[in-house]
């Protein structure tokens, strides 16, 4: 009995020293078109030569969970191993006929919004499963979205760290402060994940709060 | 269910329902969501007094995602919350207000407000307003 507990004590903490030391999971939340799939994309190519998914202008381009293991993120010296996991984007509301406008047919458009609700609700269930979660947000769009604040608030409850990223920073409609104001409690880090800008800062963002895991 | 979906192909009016939290206090999370989304169904506007929970929240957003395309014109829902702002307020507000929610089991500062995206066509939010463009 007695070794028992101790075989599970020592079990319990050198899992713990492995799950902070390598594949930490590393999450892409947020609405569609905010280009979570554009920074994943960025960083796997960055590191592993391939991309995780594809993209598109027409939202709910990812309606499925799409993952990417062990990506090696080198940073200043340092590398850590991460699990990339690109979300499909959470909507309150899908309608086929926003996708018609894209000039899909009226079978493809009802295929994507079934897919698309599926994907919602995945994404939902995948939170449990995360380390770290990186809320990517369009910084052309008004933040106080309701599931902005509804994704964080989920992260939160759970005691999963946040990282806040106002993405299309190259646009001229870009406004990181409006962001910053929305989310004065998270680190904000405004990038281009089309364009590579301000990925450095981004890169430090993680590993920081990746330690906090 | 049937009747649901006459409701919704023949939308021609909308009513604004308030729901009081006491209405909702003793309700587990199911019955919570089950409620709002008849209401909801119903073609109603839905003005509740309080916030869900985030994980109500997500699975209003889930169980919603569930029914489109189940049930016929439903296309999802406009949702929107408002919290009031006490950061400038004194200790003795701060404790009242939270001396109220602790006993009412819910944040009954804030207000929700969720509608049917057929009729809602969105809700622009910022921390002191919202507003609901109809369609």
């Amino acid at each position: 009995m007695v070794i028992k507990i101790f075989k599970n004590f020592f079990k319990r903490i050198f899992s713990n020293i492995f799950k902070s030391k390598s594949h930490i999971k590393l999450g892409f939340y947020g609405p569609p078109n905010a280009g979570k799939t554009s920074l994943a994309n960025r960083i796997c190519k960055d590191f592993t030569g391939e991309e995780i998914g594809k993209i598109s202008k027409i939202p709910h381009e990812t309606r499925s969970v799409q993952f990417k293991e062990k990506v090696d993120i080198e940073y200043k010296g340092r590398v850590m191993t991460f699990k990339l996991i690109d979300t499909p984007g959470i909507a309150t509301k899908i309608d086929y006929e926003d996708f018609m406008k894209f000039k899909l047919k009226k079978n493809e458009a009802k295929k994507r919004a079934k897919e698309a609700t599926q994907g919602v609700v995945d994404a939902i269930k995948w939170l449990d499963d995360m380390d770290v979660v990186v809320v990517v947000l369009d910084a052309t769009e008004n933040p106080y979205n309701q599931v902005n604040i509804t994704i964080i608030g989920n992260l939160v409850a759970r005691n999963i760290p946040v990282l806040v990223v106002a993405n299309k920073i190259d646009l001229k409609k870009a406004d990181i402060k409006k962001i910053e104001a929305a989310f004065p409690e998270y680190d904000v880090v405004g990038i281009s994940a089309k364009y590579g800008a301000n990925l450095e800062e981004f890169y430090e963002s993680v590993f920081e709060l990746s330690k906090k895991i | 269910m049937k009747k649901i979906e006459k409701r919704l192909g023949k939308i021609k009016g909308f009513s604004i329902q308030f729901l009081p939290f006491s209405e909702i206090r003793d309700l587990d999370s199911t019955q919570r969501i089950r409620k709002i989304l008849s209401i909801v169904l119903g073609n109603n506007i839905l003005i509740l007094q309080g916030k869900l929970q985030p994980d109500e929240e997500t699975r209003l957003i889930g169980d919603t995602m569930a029914m489109i395309g189940h049930i016929k014109s439903f296309k999802g829902i406009e949702l929107a919350v408002i919290s009031g702002n006490n950061e400038n307020e004194g200790f003795y507000s701060k404790f009242k207000s939270g001396l109220a929610s602790a006993l009412t089991g819910g944040n009954i500062n804030a207000v929700t407000i969720i509608g049917p995206a057929t009729i809602v066509k969105e809700m622009k939010r910022n921390p002191k307003k919202i507003e609901l463009l109809l369609k």
